[in-house]
């Protein structure tokens, strides 16, 4: 059962055996095992070698242009009337998200093992946008896995893949969306087990994969806390970021996580409310085992994983990475959640008062400004990550709005 | 009962020197009625063993034949429960053929892992396979299955060196489930020559005998498996005949069972005129 035990150090997992708490692990087929367990050896020769990381540090700084800015959202902190708000201006990244960290990172680790073959899910064409930029980059054929339905919601990002090179594979078994593109891409890793790297674009998957994608997307927290304690003299009240699989929040939670002062609040996606559709798996889900790791799951009441819905693609996965699920039972992050309708209307918010039209899956961290300033104070300090821009959403949301275009 | 059930057919097998044939069907595939049929036909069939797959949603390590008969068999209403109690209804009538069932943890873990060892060997089952369950997360599962009795198989594949072999086999019984293709189920044919030094290495690590799966379609690749290996696991091509029915409109149980036969005959029947190995 989980260990409700607090930790002393919060940044001290996982353990040998990629567990955090209960949560983690490495629950794929045994074909896989020993390649996961070359990438983690891999991954660790990675991690303490200067060369590996100063390689890196020079392409985010040059390709992905890092570091993003910290800005004080003034007229979003006047309207709500309370803590001043900081985005951490992820969006600016090159391909508009935070997902790019995540791609030159494992896209260098994939080169130093020799892998001559990339392959990745993607559910709105986020992380297959990235991950085809990178594998373009760098020369590299790119197969990315993506379900029917979102291959038909997510046309332009299809194409943009295509200019990138990257072949686009249609899923059409189970549901035919993110989860069974992520299947998918475990199959075709477990079949190309010699030349094939797989870019999992979450911090979930098997271990290594939740430690590697959080320390490689860590570089969003560490800059924000240094720039806010110039900026403001001192830590934040609590740093705000959306969750689907976890990745953005995750990058940004973890530099605080042994700040205890600083409240670490993750925004899940309410769908149609809690009681319809939605894709909340820490609040509508209990922990289960899914694609390689242990983790709150949306599931029915036989075990039977079920749908996840948001409006906004990145949000509409049935899990959460394990660390998520970890910080949520040992009480160390909190976990709200926010509809299709407030995201919406954080989306509109956002972009009439600072000028930046956010990702809607950030905008679901933006709705819950109000409790949040509001709880802080008027002194307090708030840092949300504006994890990616809201240019691939004018469309849903138009729809949503009864807009044409 | 359970392991033993297992230990004595393989004995029988090695007294027989024949592999044995063992037939992988989806509990509840297409409904459950059916599939009772198939199960209490398989051993008149010549399956000398039975595993019976539990559906999930989401089964990764599946090609597409079985991917469509979880999917068949969950949009039939199957649950784990009626996974246990189509078990139940088959060992009633059959005291001799081991029973394994096969599937995803999650379904394990939400009934809830002693309760789910304690309910499989109350119903007859001998042994269970865990396709992603790996022996680095099995010890909470092999704990309760062998306190009920109930073997816990595991895997080994093309992938499996050596030093991976030893932490594969480390307090297994019963049997070793070799892969026999990197890859998922049904879409891969697995080659003969390939597979018997695999099976030798297996043999020599385990000291238990090995069923070899995955990519085996036809009596004659059976045949080819059955020379080399302890037993010839086929599913995907028993599953098929199941979508085959269905659509042909033709009696599904006696179209499966008709295949099995098939299946049977030829490894039955592949050693005869060697020399065992």
């Amino acid at each position: 059962m989980t260990s409700l035990a607090r930790p002393n150090d919060y940044t001290a997992y996982p353990d040998a055996e990629g567990r955090f708490g209960d949560y983690g692990g490495r629950y794929v087929p045994e074909t896989l095992m020993p390649l996961v367990h070359e990438l983690d050896a891999a991954y660790r020769a990675a991690k303490a070698d200067a060369g590996f990381q100063a390689e890196l540090g020079g392409y985010l700084k040059h390709y992905v242009g890092r570091p993003s800015p910290l800005y004080l959202a003034e007229r979003l902190t006047a309207h709500y009337g309370g803590a001043k708000v900081y985005f951490k201006r992820e969006e600016l990244n090159h391909t508009g998200a935070h997902k790019i960290n995540n791609c030159m990172g494992q896209i260098l680790l994939a080169m130093r093992m020799g892998k001559t073959r990339i392959i990745a899910e993607t559910g709105a064409g986020q992380h297959g946008v990235a991950t085809a930029t990178v594998c373009a980059r760098f020369g590299l054929p790119c197969v990315v896995y993506m379900g029917e339905v979102d291959v038909a919601r997510q046309e332009p990002n299809v194409f943009r893949m295509n200019l990138l090179g990257a072949e686009v594979r249609p899923v059409t078994s189970g549901s035919a969306t993110l989860k069974d593109a992520m299947n998918e891409a475990l199959r075709d890793w477990v079949t190309n087990v010699e030349d094939t790297y797989y870019l999992i674009g979450s911090a979930a998957g098997p271990h290594p994969y939740p430690e590697m994608v959080r320390d490689f997307q860590a570089v969003i927290g560490q800059e924000a806390r240094a720039q806010v304690l110039e900026m403001e003299g001192r830590l934040p009240d609590a740093v705000v970021a959306c969750v689907g699989g976890g990745s953005n929040a995750i990058g940004l939670f973890h530099p605080f996580l042994n700040d205890e002062g600083v409240k670490l609040i993750g925004v899940e996606a309410a769908g149609e409310g809690m009681q319809g559709r939605h894709a909340a798996a820490i609040n509508g889900g209990r922990p289960g085992v899914l694609h390689g790791n242990k983790t709150y799951l949306l599931q029915d009441g036989e075990g039977q994983i079920t749908e996840a819905h948001s409006i906004s693609a990145g949000l509409d996965y049935p899990g959460i990475g394990p660390e998520h699920s970890w910080l949520h039972d040992v009480g160390r992050a909190k976990y709200l959640t926010a509809t299709d309708q407030e995201a919406l209307a954080a989306f509109q918010l956002c972009a009439e008062l600072e000028g930046i039209i956010p990702a809607l899956e950030s905008s679901h961290a933006i709705a819950r400004l109000p409790e949040i300033v509001a709880e802080v104070g008027k002194d307090g300090v708030v840092v949300l990550n504006l994890s990616g821009r809201g240019d691939k959403d004018v469309a849903t949301v138009a729809a949503a709005l009864g807009r044409k275009i | 009962m359970s392991k033993a059930r297992i230990d004595a057919r393989f004995a029988a097998l090695k007294a027989e020197g024949r592999a044995g044939f063992v037939a992988y069907v989806m509990a509840g595939d297409p409904d459950a009625a059916t599939a009772l049929a198939i199960l209490k036909g398989l051993p008149g069939a010549g399956a000398d063993l039975i595993e019976l797959g539990f559906p999930f949603s989401d089964p990764m390590a599946e090609g597409p034949p079985i991917q469509r008969a979880a999917q068949r068999a969950l949009a039939a209403g199957m649950t784990l429960s009626g996974v246990l109690e189509l078990a139940r209804a088959f060992r009633a009538g059959d005291a001799a053929t081991p029973l394994i069932l096969m599937g995803y943890m999650n379904l394990i873990l939400h009934r809830g892992i002693e309760t789910f060892a304690h309910d499989a060997a109350q119903v007859g089952v001998d042994g269970v396979i865990v396709v992603d369950c790996p022996p680095e997360e099995a010890a909470p599962l092999a704990k309760a299955l062998d306190a009920a009795d109930v073997a816990l198989i595991r895997l080994a594949s093309p992938t499996s060196d050596d030093e991976r072999l030893k932490v594969v086999v480390k307090g297994t019984s019963g049997f070793v489930y070799y892969i026999s293709v990197a890859g998922v189920t049904g879409v891969k044919e697995a080659d003969a020559a390939a597979v018997a030094p695999a099976v030798e290495r297996v043999r020599r690590a385990s000291g238990l005998p090995v069923a070899v799966g995955f990519g085996i379609k036809t009596p004659e690749r059976a045949a080819a498996i059955a020379r080399v290996a302890d037993a010839v696991v086929v599913g995907s091509a028993l599953v098929d005949e199941v979508a085959a029915a269905l659509e042909m409109n033709e009696d599904v149980s006696a179209r499966v069972l008709l295949k099995a036969e098939s299946l049977a005959k030829a490894v039955r029947a592949a050693r005869i005129g060697q020399t065992t190995v």
